[in-house]
């Protein structure tokens, strides 16, 4: 499973990568590979206002819903169209063009408690 | 806590050594994919997929009163069965409620074939035991056969390489025929439930690798899990037992009269649903298309002007249609086609449309007449 070193990751599989005050949030190459195909993307809006750890949108595979949670708080400030037409770019490119969101971060401090690549891929070892 | 030792087919180890996700289907460790249900669900519409199903249930009906038994057991009607042909049909309670769909298969006067669904097998054979009568003896043959549905327009050009010596392509939709494949007696029936031409290949459980692995080598089918097999049936608008009917359902009710015979003399149920079909069901089995984006699923309810009047039974995002599409109850009259619905999808409602089913039909290729019947699980 690939986790690229420069992510940050959160027990329930998704991911943000941190350019300045933002964060582009996806799924975990994991995740879309435990959930299978998918086939329908459930987004916020831009302009959303979010709080770490709230369930902020849905992604449907054929068989699974599976809610994604905010790993920080913050706005959003742009939406993924590109997931809606064409929902296999989660399973496709999870940290690539399936990315999901992109927030304005409230509070970096809130980062602190995410895993890096390392910890992850062992979190995820784990629940093989 | 019971650790459950699960049933394996004749073909699990080609599922493995292919690295197909499996799953516990009705006790039955089986594939529910290989390399994805989208892809094993488009080489399907567009090329031949090949399914290991071999934990449905093959029962022999054999003896001077074989098509009386079969008559008697079953809905439709067997008089219109000749020597090669099969029909889809139901097994009912005496309360005229679905025990299971099956195809009954007439491969002579005396020699006929019935294929249950896996999850009612062991009651199946029990009640069919039950029910049994002189002359026609029951032979179950669940665990000597094999059962391998090639399906997809390429489907007949897939069996070539079997050297079947009566040839697919010959069979007529809905026909069946005992004949060598790979030099091994078999059963092959034009017959499917994915609303494609396809054929299932009863064969001896000794010799299904060897069948498999042709089919999928020289025959360029792509092995196909239990996930596609049912995005596929559900956009040929087929139901599901134990999912879209049970035993609490009547033929009626779930719109399968067209396979109830009631004036072909009498079998298990027939008095209930004489009854029945005076007053017609009070709900009924549609397909819904929706309209605005979004998934139905099982258990999602079905609305009217605000006014909830069904439910979904089987639901999903359609892959060639790229929009949701669901089977469901709802009250009668909002079954009739065209009849604007809306289904609720995390408390938001999502407009759609009763339409006539299937929600997908194959182009018709020319090879065998095309028959649209409800196909087998």
């Amino acid at each position: 499973m690939e986790c690229p070193q420069e992510l940050r990751y959160t027990k329930e599989h998704e991911w943000v990568r941190i350019e300045g005050e933002i964060g582009t949030v996806g799924i975990t190459d994991f995740a879309q590979h435990e959930l299978g195909d998918v086939v329908f993307v459930e987004l916020p809006a831009s302009g959303t206002s979010l709080t770490k750890g709230q369930a902020f949108g849905v992604v449907e595979s054929v068989k699974a819903v599976s809610d994604i949670y905010a790993p920080v708080g913050g706005v959003v400030v742009e939406v993924n169209a590109d997931v809606g037409r064409q929902p296999e770019l989660v399973n496709q490119e999870p940290y690539g063009g399936g990315w999901l969101v992109r927030l304005r971060i409230a509070d970096a401090g809130e980062l602190g408690d995410l895993m890096d690549a390392g910890a992850y891929r062992e979190y995820t070892r784990e629940k093989d | 806590m019971t650790d459950q030792i699960l049933k394996r087919t004749a073909l699990y180890p080609c599922h493995r050594a292919a690295g197909a996700r499996m799953v516990d289907f009705a006790g039955w460790e089986m594939p529910i994919s290989y390399r994805g249900i989208l892809e094993e669900h488009r080489a399907v519409r567009t090329g031949a997929g090949t399914f290991d199903v071999s934990h449905m249930g093959f029962v022999e009906i054999r003896g001077p009163q074989a098509a009386a038994f079969c008559q008697k057991l079953t809905t439709n009607d067997i008089g219109r069965l000749r020597d090669g042909r099969a029909q889809y049909s139901l097994l009912c309670n005496e309360k005229g409620g679905i025990l299971d769909d099956v195809v009954v298969y007439r491969l002579e006067q005396r020699r006929l074939a019935v294929c249950v669904n896996a999850a009612n097998a062991e009651a199946g054979v029990a009640w069919m035991r039950e029910h049994a009568t002189d002359g026609a003896e029951i032979d179950d043959r669940r665990r000597q056969t094999a059962l391998i549905a090639v399906q997809g327009p390429r489907a007949a050009a897939a069996l070539e390489p079997l050297g079947m010596e009566s040839p697919a392509g010959r069979l007529a939709r809905f026909g069946c025929v005992e004949t060598r494949v790979l030099g091994v007696l078999a059963v092959v029936a034009r017959t499917g439930y994915t609303g494609e031409d396809g054929f299932e290949i009863f064969v001896p459980a000794d010799h299904a690798v060897r069948v498999w692995d042709v089919l999928v080598g020289e025959g360029a089918a792509t092995p196909a899990g239990l996930g596609a097999r049912d995005t596929l049936r559900l956009e040929a608008g087929l139901l599901l037992h134990g999912t879209d009917m049970d035993a609490t359902t009547s033929p009626f009710a779930a719109d399968l009269g067209a396979f109830v015979k009631l004036d072909c003399g009498p079998f298990v149920g027939r008095e209930a649903l004489v009854a029945e079909a005076q007053t017609g069901p009070v709900r009924r089995l549609v397909g819904i298309v929706l309209r605005d984006p979004g998934v139905p699923r099982h258990g999602y309810p079905i609305e009217r002007e605000g006014r909830r009047i069904g439910v979904v039974t089987s639901g999903g995002m359609s892959p060639t249609l790229g929009r949701g599409i669901a089977l469901g109850y709802v009250e009668r009259p909002h079954d009739a086609v065209g009849t604007a619905v809306e289904i609720e999808v995390r408390g938001r409602r999502l407009e759609g449309e009763v339409v006539r089913r299937p929600f997908y039909r194959a182009p018709a290729t020319g090879s065998g007449p095309a028959g649209h019947a409800q196909g087998r699980p």
